[in-house]
């Protein structure tokens, strides 16, 4: 048995190494698929989320440098006057998704970042074109992360989220100057025959 | 009564042939319960494991330009456009909108490819390299090359090929992503994304309503 046993625990540490736990999500969602097989950056992002009732969050993405998170949360702080406290301010650095309007920020970050989970955040008001916040949660990551190399916006959309909702927030990156961004999707398999699987098999000359 | 049996005695450190030795203990230690639990987090492990890592479709958006002179121009003849509706419907039209709407046509996301495939050859059948500016073409070759496509060419040929991509108010994100692939499946260069028209609105209004698409 001891072969056998051998071999089991084998796997069982290959798996614990390789296992990554999900990052809590304020809201689960189902993002469509694609063909593309290119992998999403984890850091030096900035993540906005779209639930399926057209709810918009906004998330940093910056494991290796947390002082970006502060640099956010005091530009946001400054610009609209919020008045938070440094108590607060710290929060931000747990906080994973910020989805409420800017009236509703102190409270979001008043909670402790375990409970935030269970608070209803509205989503970040985008759909007006005169009141979208988003602009300015957009700009303040672009002055955060300036200079950075490799940063990238993502757009998690929900399948069932209407156009509408994703267009304010293009036009939200738009007025920011910013035209490049990464819609996060799952994997499909591409369909066979078509042009893209034969480019897909191609072996570039320089590398033959 | 509880004794002490203090080994001593008629025994004593005699062993006769009758006397059993003290047992030795064995070093075994039974592994079936570890084993067990072993069986168990691989088991856990293998269940959480995310094997299907997101990914990411890359979309690149132009700035927006209110000057007539530096809006990009498209060959009428060669421009599909596809407009989305609600209940994942599909309506298309080449080149422009009858105002009778007659060539406004309606088909689903599994139709759509054909549609654009179809349309696809039809320009590259029709390439003409007295209309094409001659650097463009070969821009386009070079990259093609580049790439090891064994066809580079015929890269150019349908660089008059674009797509208009026209998301209803009543379409979906997944409608939206599940068209931008297509055009990534179909290897669609040059594609847009923009606001319908409000006569085109009118027309997939009137359709939906014939149809009974709710």
């Amino acid at each position: 048995m001891t072969p056998f046993v051998d071999i089991a625990f084998l796997i069982l540490s290959f798996f614990i190494m390789a296992t990554k736990f999900k990052p809590p999500e304020p809201v689960e969602i189902k993002t469509p698929g694609s063909v593309l097989s290119q992998k999403l950056p984890e850091n030096n992002a900035v993540l906005i989320t779209i639930d399926s009732t057209n709810r918009v969050y906004f998330s940093v993405m910056s494991e290796k440098d947390k002082t970006k998170y502060d640099a956010i949360i005091n530009d946001i702080n400054t610009t609209q006057s919020l008045g938070l406290t440094p108590a607060e301010i710290q929060n931000y650095r747990q906080t994973y998704a910020v989805g409420v309007p800017f009236g509703g920020l102190k409270q979001l970050l008043a909670t402790n970042f375990k409970d935030q989970a269970s608070l209803k955040q509205p989503g970040i008001p985008v759909l007006d074109t005169l009141n979208n916040q988003l602009v300015h949660w957009i700009g303040a990551a672009k002055r955060a992360f300036a200079g950075e190399k490799g940063f990238k916006y993502l757009i998690k959309g929900d399948g069932h989220s209407k156009y509408p909702t994703f267009e304010a927030v293009i036009s939200a990156l738009k007025k920011n100057d910013e035209f490049k961004y990464n819609l996060v999707t799952a994997l499909d398999d591409v369909p066979s025959g078509s042009e893209f699987s034969k480019a897909q098999y191609f072996v570039p000359e320089n590398k033959k | 009564m509880a004794s002490i049996d203090s080994g001593g005695g008629d025994g004593g450190h005699k062993k006769g042939p009758g006397v059993k030795k003290a047992k030795k203990l064995s070093t075994r230690v039974d592994m079936t319960p570890m084993v067990d639990l072993g069986f168990l987090l691989i088991t856990f492990f293998v269940f959480t494991a995310t094997m299907n890592e997101p990914t990411a479709l890359d979309l690149n958006m132009p700035k927006d330009v209110d000057d007539e002179k530096k809006k990009t121009e498209v060959k009428e003849s060669s421009v599909l456009t596809i407009m989305l509706g609600k209940g994942d419907q599909v309506y298309y039209y080449e080149g422009k909108l009858e105002p009778d709407a007659s060539n406004f046509k309606q088909t689903t996301y599994k139709g759509i490819r054909d549609i654009i495939i179809n349309k696809k050859a039809e320009v590259k059948s029709r390439f003409n390299p007295a209309t094409v500016d001659p650097k463009a073409c070969e821009d386009e070759k070079n990259q093609a090359k580049k790439k090891g496509d064994p066809d580079w060419e015929n890269a150019c040929k349908d660089i008059d090929f674009t797509v208009i991509i026209k998301p209803d108010d009543d379409a979906s994100y997944k409608n939206t992503v599940d068209i931008l692939d297509e055009m990534t499946i179909n290897q669609v260069k040059r594609y847009a994304l923009v606001k319908p028209f409000e006569d085109e609105v009118k027309v997939i209004r009137a359709t939906e309503s014939a149809n009974g698409i709710k």
